[in-house]
């Protein structure tokens, strides 16, 4: 997973775009965070995908988002779509593997909700996991939670 | 300025993909300390500004606001920015015109007192150098301001040249003014809060004069000009005035001309249809080419005499192999180095800038394309991630300028 990651995380910390005044993320409980800023929500087989409240927060206004199309494949740690914000153009990386059943068509005309709603209506893509086992290379809230805060103290 | 922000965050996304988190740590904070800082460097922290490396200077990205408010507030009250990373300069002496028009294609001796212009420092192959804004101030000093990103290469190249003008009896020496910092106010309340901060009438200088003056106390040189489009200025400052001076635009103001950082700036001036040098312009690229054939005076079109003027005015005679046009396209923004297809998906050229327009609410871009593509309207491809996007030709500047001309 260190190989890629989501420019907006670590490069856009780096860059220190959003260190002052916007007070803590959002980290929800209940889910489960990649180490490349995405969550994902897991309902039996399915998984809804997205990117955390930090990493929509480095990016900036999202202005455009590049799905996959329904019946992709996705694999964990791998590339399934991008997020383009005024600034910048990142990667965004899948938690699971699997195939997609679903993908967000509301952030087509409104690619602002990923900002506004991170974790619920900014949601990219449904997936229905081949090994829900894989979850366990994920990080649990307050181990995501402890990462925001080491990347915002960093600089 | 080299590369755009963009870049600079794919650059840095590589690094760290390449190393492990301590590795880059350290490289981070050592680089960091090795970074120039301008006098308003704390005023920018406690305005919440956000500093990353820019052309060897720690610089605000962005503030409080984000890229898409700060860049509408420009156009519809006014933006501050610090600027102070570029480099002002001046040259005095009696043979400072003739000099200047060695390495630049503006006809600076018509140019009248008090007026400047945006040129090109050219080289032998005609290719340019940077892109700079110079004035006459008297016909015996001239004061130029270079790009911080160009501004090792640029001084070497004056020097050198300077060495030979003086080795042969030219009367022309130079001042860097790193005692001075520069600040740009752009936008419609730019000059009315400017006003209440100096004597002189500034409704009666126009867009590209230039004024030495006093304002806030303190004496500065003036420019109204600017990277916006906005009807603006650029104030150069000594030094220790500037935080003064940057507090009372502010306060002058009421709060309505907010800082605003690089991000903006650069999708002011890609609105604007402005290069960005590094970017949309490189040593390889042409005035010509770059659409900056208004920019080469009329006589130094007829007479040459600057460097590369011999590519140059057989690209004039002939037409340029390829052109600068500007580009409105569907799907995800175009970055830089995107490819540029024909309609049968042929290669014509490459992206140089691109993003979303704050203000459209679109995608806007500029590039190079081969001359006979370049026609206002035509529709090419845009690859982004190896999908095709349609992008149609556009005229510049996207969002109308709003230069202070007399009517």
């Amino acid at each position: 997973m260190a190989s890629r990651m989501l420019w907006a995380s670590r490069a856009a910390s780096h860059l220190r775009i959003s260190v002052f005044h916007r007070g803590f993320s959002t980290v929800l409980k209940d889910l489960h965070y990649a180490e490349s800023h995405e969550w994902v929500k897991v309902d039996g087989k399915s998984a809804t995908v997205g990117i955390t409240d930090h990493a929509q927060d480095h990016l900036g206004d999202v202005v455009y988002v590049e799905l996959p199309d329904v019946g992709a494949e996705v694999k964990q740690g791998e590339g399934f779509g991008a997020v383009e914000s005024v600034k910048a153009s990142s990667e965004v990386y899948s938690p699971v593997s699997g195939k997609v059943v679903e993908v967000n068509e509301e952030l087509k005309e409104s690619p602002a909700l990923v900002n506004s709603h991170p974790f619920e209506s900014g949601w990219f893509i449904k997936v229905e996991m081949n090994d829900a086992g894989e979850l366990k290379n994920l990080m649990k809230p307050e181990e995501y939670s402890k990462l925001c805060d080491e990347e915002n103290s960093s600089h | 300025m080299r590369g755009s922000l963009w870049q600079l965050g794919q650059s840095i996304t590589r690094r760290l993909a390449q190393t492990d988190k301590k590795a880059v740590t350290r490289r981070y904070f050592a680089s960091e300390a090795d970074l120039k800082k301008t006098v308003l460097y704390d005023f920018h922290v406690a305005h919440g500004g956000k500093m990353v490396p820019f052309a060897g200077w720690s610089m605000p990205i962005q503030y409080k606001d984000s890229i898409m408010e700060s860049t509408i507030n420009c156009r519809e009250n006014g933006s501050l920015f610090d600027v102070s990373h570029m480099c002002g300069l001046s040259l005095k002496g009696k043979d400072s015109v003739p000099f200047l028009e060695k390495l630049v294609i503006a006809d600076v001796a018509g140019l009248a007192p008090g007026t400047g212009t945006l040129t090109v420092f050219t080289n032998e192959k005609g290719g340019a150098i940077d892109d700079s804004v110079i004035t006459k101030v008297k016909d015996d000093h001239l004061y130029i301001v270079v790009n911080a990103g160009c501004r090792d290469k640029d001084l070497a190249h004056i020097e050198e040249h300077m060495k030979a003008f003086k080795a042969k009896g030219g009367d022309v020496s130079w001042h860097i003014h790193d005692e001075r910092s520069l600040l740009a106010l752009q936008g419609p309340l730019a000059a009315p809060v400017l006003q209440h901060l100096t004597k002189d009438d500034l409704s009666k200088l126009y867009f590209g004069e230039f004024r030495i003056l006093d304002i806030n106390g303190s004496i500065c040189f003036l420019t109204r000009t600017g990277y916006t489009g906005e009807d603006g200025f650029e104030i150069s400052v000594p030094s220790e005035n500037a935080v003064d001076l940057a507090k009372a635009i502010l306060e002058k103001s009421e709060g309505k001309v907010r800082l605003t950082g690089l991000g903006a700036r650069d999708s002011l001036r890609l609105e604007a249809g402005l290069c960005l040098y590094g970017n949309d312009m490189e040593q390889h690229t042409t005035p010509v080419e770059a659409g900056l054939t208004w920019a080469i005076g009329k006589r130094r079109r007829a007479d040459g005499g600057f460097l590369g003027a011999e590519v140059i005015l057989k690209q004039l005679a002939e037409g340029p192999p390829v052109r600068r046009v500007g580009f409105i396209s569907s799907g995800p923004p175009p970055r830089s180095h995107s490819e540029i297809q024909d309609e049968k998906g042929n290669n014509i050229g490459e992206i140089t800038s691109g993003g979303f327009s704050p203000c459209l609410k679109k995608n806007i871009a500029m590039g190079y394309v081969k001359s006979g593509q370049h026609k206002v309207g035509t529709k090419h491809k845009i690859l982004v991630r190896g999908k095709a996007y349609e992008g149609v030709i556009t005229k510049m500047p996207f969002v109308p300028t709003k230069y202070y001309k007399p009517s």
